[in-house]
């Protein structure tokens, strides 16, 4: 850790500047995008599932986290159900409104390696490792097996459907085989070469094939070649030499005029449908852009309708958009790269100094150093107390952390995995400290999907099934379930966010379907709800002093709630009148917190990945000609001057991958950073390419 | 009468409105069979199954910027000069068959079948030099039978392209044309009359440099290949739609990509840069591409025959290859463009230019044949196509007056403070008939050498060296007892030097028995024999830019020239200066063959040249103005046969020839007027008669022609026709013509028998051109068929300058002129 002198026009602040979070993102193993609803799936190595809202800026709106031995190889979305399927051999269903595993059942045909449903939405199909394609039919509320196809000799490892529905081929060993889905009999039999040289012994993966509706079958394979066949007469019409190395991942987009293959050195290559001689209709298949996003090995592609999105195992999503599709160049059509996730991962005990560390199996409870002295602005003080690692946490059972919390006053730990909650007391005398379970908790608290402390830290706010918020009080004695707060709409979504204001008065709580709804502690009734935005809530916080609600959202907008007066505050109609500056609406990360500065009450602090910001609510609002980022610019003004030039938005960009930003109450900050370069050291070794001049 | 006749070779830089015009691409006429470059004011013909050049199109007065195939004439070539005009010609025989004035100076042509009648030109529209301002226009032809014709008829295609003329192309068919310009490529849709661009940005995050640099268009897809500054190629497809339009790219060139070129059946696409290979990337395969490395210089165009079976590079070092798919024959011509470091030299054997090659090479040039006829690898090093890399150059090569040995100085760093250089000693082999290393000596000097000679003498031969560090010497072959070898390395003889003073020139008398080193303003004698120095001589202040003996019955005069403008002239037997004149001399050239000395002097701003005598300080000849650059570099080149001249102006001339080459790196002589008119009597010949195509098939028969044609004056105005030559003329023509365009053999032989006749007086003679006028005329009856096509042939040629009318009057005169043979006929037994 660092700690470091903030000075500017924005104010002082001493910084902890915390680098031990070793937080490592879970490789992606597969994508899956549901057109209808607009929602991209995301299975991780870890067995994660994450559901991206792609027309909300990629906000992640759902987690469901994964659990040990658990890994994914394919996922499927039929109709609005989400189905993955891995090498333990089951095919689970997921239920997205409370974010769980629904059910698992097992297609009893070894481990399984991709997972297909059809475009009607009857049927899935899975390939499995004995070599036998299992159809099973999507019931209302359950999967069904309904037969095998003709089984082969060699494990299915990719499955495409006609989009008719009536014929799916299937990329095995050396091989792609085409089956008719009435009969269960193969149609064709398609040999896919080897590799020339002493690849040749090696035998040729088909990793990825696709099954367009004119017959045309297109996979991917380990030698590298895209290739092209005619499902009528069962011949290669063409083949494209993309890679040295493996082609892992086909896409085609939905009007079936492009298609994006990745491989395994990290490129992404675009081959679009066009015709050779302009205005008549032979088209070809052109192998036309290339993108490099990435360094690893990309796992899934899937082309969108705007974008084409990657993900491998250097565990970032990347969202390229595709320009020629795009009506207008705006914030939403640049390129994105999603490294974090869009949740809180650090929880902070503000008035002990503790900070509580989220990975997938256990927890880390830190105690922040202590520095000497003051500097001058940008220079590192000197480290009087190094930080201390109290606790490592791990967590029982195979489930992965959903949801962590510490209270602020740093006794009470308490995290949930989807089927247990526990709640823990720390002891802290000296250097001794020891935690108790607390054995007795209340049946409510069996899991919950985002867990809050009250400002007092005699309550605990556990969310749960069906919007619904627990109320526990928590003391020395023990725990005692209070009440239930319900929300009037009848919202069946998961709660991802929960606010508790300082007075212990008021308690807000976000969820999926965006709305928000504020509860009043004392009558523990349904206080009112905020209307509904569009875009969903990304973080939230309630003013100490003024019992705002202040609410940022996914599209970088941002609204005040006044929660007393059941409407939006003034300057929040002032900033939607006014608009946001155009450089603040095109970034491209989520704020992730909203904090209050007691000793200034007009100062807002947010941050996201990239900056930390305090928005200065008595100054008044830049316009799209000022100049946004105007740091430096007023440095070199004098005092009079500066108060002309200065606005409300002041951007600190000193920080990089911030993970967390939690403001302490004497006056200094804590910046979790989690640079990405680290990652990338502790990330397997890249495929090794031959680079010009080396 | 003299006058200069000028040798521009293909490759040189001339600069017209401030801009650079490089060469452009040759062609390969449809047939393969011959290669057109344009040059200087010519276009070149060259045979590419022989390699040797031809012809010229000789009637341009400016530089030629363009040519291209008639497409509706595969036979006919259409080139554009910046003097404005566009001449098509019949390439094959050489004739000018159109001149089109446009009045603007152009730059480039484009043709294509589809728009027949329609030459698509760059035209330079800047009127003042700084802003360059292009156009590409398209200019309709008209149809008037004149041999001049003005061309009004003018369209702008586009008012902003680049001068680069290989950024312009025509896609499929002539359907649209695309042009690209700093960061845009636009596509002109001729049928929609539409534009449509699409631009890159300047730079990405990773410093990729978008900028144009060439295009080409796939012969049958609608795709389009454009290169970039940093190397990479792009595939453009679906160029139709202003956002759906999509592109593919390639990236192995280092460098800017210098050319592309699709070759005709578009299953290949072809590009070269400064990497000097050429890259053959297989059309629709992605990456697939294949290597034709160490071509020479980087290259500039490809260009491919349309049956696909040549490719022609050319390359900044002039030359270019012909590569029949992979196998290649290295070939043609070629002149340093890159500057030339040594001096021009004749090897004494081969009476070839010697200058420097390809890099690290020197040529051999002959110039009698204008042709290149090998490089001598003198660095013997591999030379790296990068910018901005300091390697070895020659920079200094002298042969011995046998030509048994060449001497060569390679150096490297002249930029940079660390010199590195090498002296190497060649032997010529009799065996191998080329020159062998024998010897090389890495720290000669130790300073840059300055100047080299070797002794005149026949019987040993000894180098002399000069060095900025103050010392000549001479080098010897053999005298080591210590290496006791066959071979005889060449060794140190003597180390000289004077006052420490700076050498700056070094010459052997004609007998070698004197050797003269100038020391800044100080002139050496030295006697090679003993080593000791004979004299000094001291001049007018100014440092000795120039040195050299007399020749012949002058060499007991010594010549030199300062930089202050002096030219002095020493008798060495009284050791006094016999004459000086005030004159900037810029190179002096001795004629070995005769006491002539030639001497080049710049003066404000233009080069005047005079030929003296040492003897007396009278010039034998004058010629002002040669051209508008210094020129530092000359040789007399010795004729094979020398000339008897007794014009006293051209004298000078009879025994050996003189080059000079200019800053702009143009090759220049001077010839005699007789030599002129031999190498324009062919052309002229041909260009004599303005109604009828003249072929040598005419020629031949030529006889029938004229007495029709004094029958038909009316249609056929009398044209002014010299002599028909007789006897060897008319063999030559036979044998000169091509076969395929000569009539059947039956009816040449008879025509050729009687032209060796010697005919007699009188009434036999009478007799003799009666039979004669039978024997033709059964000849017509037997060439029927081919009469027919070339009167067909003639007929549409004289559709261009007549009216409907006239062509009509003709047709009839025509035939009831051959009605009228026949009637001649029948009535005369």
């Amino acid at each position: 850790m660092m700690s470091t002198d903030l000075r500017s026009a924005m104010g002082e602040f001493k910084v902890h500047r915390v680098r031990f979070f070793d937080y490592m993102p879970s490789g992606i193993r597969a994508l899956a995008f549901n057109q209808d609803t607009e929602r991209m799936a995301v299975a991780r190595m870890d067995g994660s599932v994450e559901v991206f809202h792609c027309s909300d800026r990629f906000f992640q709106e759902k987690i469901i986290p994964g659990r040990e031995q658990f890994g994914i190889e394919g996922l499927s979305w039929v109709g609005e159900r989400l189905f993955s399927a891995g090498l333990n051999g089951g095919i689970t269903e997921y239920d997205l409104t409370n974010q769980k595993v629904k059910y698992t059942i097992d297609a009893y045909g070894g481990p399984i390696w991709t997972i297909a449903g059809n475009q009607q939405g009857t049927h899935l199909a899975v390939g499995c490792e004995d070599g036998t394609v299992k159809l099973f039919e999507v019931n209302e509320d359950n999967i069904q097996f309904e037969r095998n196809l003709d089984r082969q000799k060699s494990r299915i490892v990719s499955l495409s459907w006609h989009p008719s529905g009536s014929k799916i081929a299937a990329g095995m060993m050396d091989m792609i085989q085409v089956f008719n889905v009435e009969t269960g009999h193969s149609m064709h039999r398609m040999l896919a070469d080897r590799g020339v040289g002493t690849s040749r012994s090696k035998e040729c993966v088909v990793w990825s094939v696709v099954y367009l509706s004119d017959g045309t079958i297109i996979t991917g394979d380990s030698v590298g070649m895209v290739k092209l066949w005619d499902d009528q007469t069962g011949t290669l019409i063409k083949s494209h030499n993309v890679t040295k190395c493996d082609v892992l991942a086909l896409s085609v987009s939905q009007n079936e005029d492009s298609l994006v293959a990745g491989t395994s050195e990290g490129i992404v290559v675009q081959f679009q449908f066009v015709s050779m001689v302009l205005g008549k209709d032979d088209k070809e298949w052109v192998r036309t852009r290339t993108f490099r996003n990435h360094t690893h090995d990309i796992r899934a592609v899937a082309e969108i309708t705007t974008a084409v999105v990657s993900g491998g195992m250097d565990a970032q999503l990347v969202v390229r958009p595709l320009l020629d599709k795009i009506e207008e160049r705006s914030a939403a059509s640049a390129l994105r790269k999603i490294h974090f996730p869009h949740r809180r991962l650090v929880a902070c005990a503000r008035k002990s100094g503790l900070m509580l560390f989220q990975y997938p199996g256990h927890l880390e409870l830190w105690r922040l150093g202590e520095s000497e002295g003051k500097g001058i602005p940008g220079s590192s003080l000197f480290v009087k107390r190094n930080p201390e690692k109290l606790l490592h946490l791990k967590v029982k059972g195979e489930d992965h952390i959903r949801c962590s919390a510490v209270s602020p006053c740093g006794e009470w730990i308490v995290y949930s995995t989807a089927s247990t909650l526990r709640l823990y007391r720390l002891h802290c005398d000296n250097n001794n400290i020891s935690i108790t379970k607390i054995s007795k908790l209340p049946k409510v608290l069996s899991s919950a999907n985002q867990l809050c402390f009250s400002s007092d830290s005699s309550h605990l706010f556990s969310a749960s099934a069906q919007s619904s918020v627990h109320l526990v009080s928590i003391s020395q004695s023990g725990c005692k379930f209070v009440g239930t707060l319900k929300p009037k709409s009848g919202s069946h979504q998961a709660i991802h966010l929960l606010a508790a204001s300082e007075d212990g008065k008021w308690v807000a709580s976000a969820n999926s379907d965006h709305e928000v709804h504020i509860y009043n502690l004392q009558t523990r009734k349904a206080h009112c709800t905020v209307p509904i935005y569009s875009s969903a809530v990304t973080a939230m916080g309630i003013h100490p002093a003024t019992n705002c609600l202040f609410m940022m959202h996914a599209d970088q907008q941002m609204f005040e709630y006044s929660i007393e007066q059941k409407q939006y505050t003034d300057w929040s109609r002032t900033v939607q009148r006014k608009g946001l500056h155009r450089l603040w609406v095109e970034r491209d990360t989520p704020c992730l917190n909203v904090m209050f500065n007691p000793q200034n009450p007009s100062h807002v602090i947010l941050h996201d990945m990239y900056m930390l910001c305090i928005i200065d609510q008595s100054l008044p609002l830049p316009d799209d000609k000022t100049q946004f980022y105007n740091q430096l610019t007023l440095k070199s003004l004098t005092e009079e001057q500066r108060k002309s030039h200065s606005h409300a938005f002041k951007v600190c960009k000193t920080f990089k991958d911030i993970l967390c930003v939690e403001l302490m109450p004497d006056q200094s900050l804590v910046v979790v950073e989690r640079p990405l370069e680290d990652i990338a050291t502790q990330l397997p070794a890249p495929i090794k390419q031959k680079k010009f001049a080396t | 009468m003299l006058y200069i006749y000028i040798y521009i070779y293909i490759y040189n830089i001339v600069r017209c409105g401030g801009s650079k015009v490089n060469l452009r691409p040759p062609i390969i006429s449809t047939d393969s069979r011959f290669l057109l470059c344009a040059s200087g004011d010519l276009v070149k013909v060259y045979s590419t199954r022989t390699e040797e050049w031809l012809h010229s199109l000789q009637g341009h007065t400016n530089q030629v910027t363009g040519i291209a195939l008639n497409p509706a004439n595969h036979l006919q070539v259409y080139s554009c000069s910046v003097d404005g005009t566009v001449k098509l010609w019949d390439f094959i025989d050489g004739i000018l068959i159109k001149t089109f004035i446009i009045g603007y100076p152009l730059f480039a042509i484009y043709v294509s079948e589809k728009h027949e009648g329609v030459l698509f030109l760059h035209v330079s529209m800047a009127t003042d030099s700084k802003n360059e301002c292009f156009q590409l226009v398209a200019v309709h032809l008209p149809k008037s039978a004149e041999q001049e014709v003005e061309a009004k008829e003018m369209s702008v295609v586009s008012s902003h392209i680049s001068s680069n003329p290989s950024c312009t192309a025509f896609g499929r068919g002539g359907e649209y044309i695309a042009f690209a310009r700093h960061l845009q490529l636009n596509v002109y849709f001729f049928r929609k009359q539409k534009t449509c661009s699409f631009s890159l940005k300047a730079t990405d995050k990773k410093g990729a440099k978008n900028a144009f640099t060439c295009i080409a268009c796939h012969p049958t897809d609608d795709c389009i290949a454009t290169g970039h500054e940093d190397g990479k190629i792009r595939l453009w497809r679906n160029f139709i739609h202003k956002k759906e339009y999509t592109y593919s790219t390639q990236h192995w060139h280092h460098n800017a990509v210098n050319t592309l070129c699709f070759t005709p059946e578009g299953t290949h696409l072809l590009s070269g840069g400064i990497e000097s290979v050429l890259v053959q990337w297989q059309y629709g395969a992605g990456n697939r591409k294949e290597f034709l490395p160490r071509l020479g210089g980087s290259i500039l165009h490809i260009s491919v025959s349309s049956d696909g079976q040549l490719f022609c590079t050319s390359h900044s070092d002039n030359s270019k290859l012909l590569s029949f798919k992979c196998l290649f024959l290295p070939m043609l011509f070629m002149l340093s463009g890159d500057g030339v470091l040594t001096d021009l030299m004749i090897d004494p054997r081969s009476k070839a230019l010697v200058l420097n090659g390809k890099p690290g090479h020197l040529q051999f040039y002959s110039l009698l044949r204008d042709k290149h006829l090998y490089n001598l690898d003198i660095v013997q090093q591999e030379y790296i196509y990068e910018a901005g890399l300091d390697q070895f150059e020659v920079v200094k090569a002298a042969f011995d007056i046998k030509g048994s040995w060449l001497a060569t100085v390679e150096e490297r760093g002249q930029k940079s403070s660390d010199l590195e250089f090498f002296l190497k000693l060649w032997a010529f082999d009799e065996r191998t008939q080329s020159f062998v290393l024998n010897t090389t000596i890495t720290a000669a000097h130790t300073d840059r050498i300055i100047s080299m000679c070797f002794s005149s003498s026949k019987e040993t031969t000894m180098l002399v060296t000069i060095a900025e560090d103050g010392q000549f010497k001479a080098w010897c072959q053999g005298a080591d007892a210590d290496t006791q070898q066959d071979q005889n390395f060449w060794s140190c003889d003597f180390v000289g030097s004077y006052h420490n003073l700076k050498p700056t020139n070094c010459s052997f008398s004609a007998d070698s028995s004197l050797l003269a080193v100038s020391f800044q303003e100080v002139i050496t004698i030295w006697s090679p024999e003993t080593w000791e120095m004979l004299t000094t001589l001291c001049q007018p202040p100014g440092v000795i830019r120039d040195l050299c003996f007399g020749r012949l019955s002058c060499s007991k005069y010594l010549l030199g020239t300062t930089t202050r403008n002096l030219l002095c002239c020493w008798n060495l037997l009284t050791c006094a200066l016999e004459w000086s004149s005030s004159v900037e001399v810029s190179k002096l050239q001795p004629d070995p063959l005769s006491e002539n000395v030639a001497a080049f002097s710049y003066q404000s701003k233009h080069t005047d040249v005079f030929v003296f005598k040492p003897s007396e300080p009278r010039p034998l000849f004058t010629n002002k103005n040669v051209c508008s650059e210094k020129v530092h570099r000359a040789v007399f080149v010795p004729r094979e046969e020398p000339l008897n001249n007794c014009d006293e102006s051209s004298q000078w001339l009879n025994r050996s020839q003189l080059y000079f080459l200019t800053q702009n790196m143009d090759l220049l002589t001077f010839s005699t007027a007789t030599e002129e008119d031999r190498i324009l009597s062919s052309s002229k010949q041909l260009v004599i008669d303005d109604s009828v195509a003249v072929t040598p098939f005419y020629l031949l028969l030529g006889k029938h022609g004229q007495q029709q044609q004094k029958l038909n004056t009316q249609s056929h105005p009398a044209a002014d026709k010299p002599q028909q030559p007789q006897g060897s003329v008319t063999i030559k023509e036979l044998l000169h013509t091509p076969a395929h365009v000569l009539p059947a053999a039956s009816v040449l032989c008879s025509m050729f028998v009687n032209s060796l006749l010697i005919s007699n007086t009188g009434v036999q003679e009478e007799m003799d051109s009666e039979k004669e006028e039978e024997d033709s005329e059964e000849e017509m009856e037997a060439c029927d068929s081919q009469q027919e096509l070339r009167v067909q042939g003639s007929v549409d040629e004289v559709t261009l300058k007549l009216s409907k009318a006239q062509e009509r009057e003709l047709k009839r005169v025509r035939k009831t002129d051959f009605s009228w043979m026949a009637g001649l006929i029948d009535s005369k037994p």
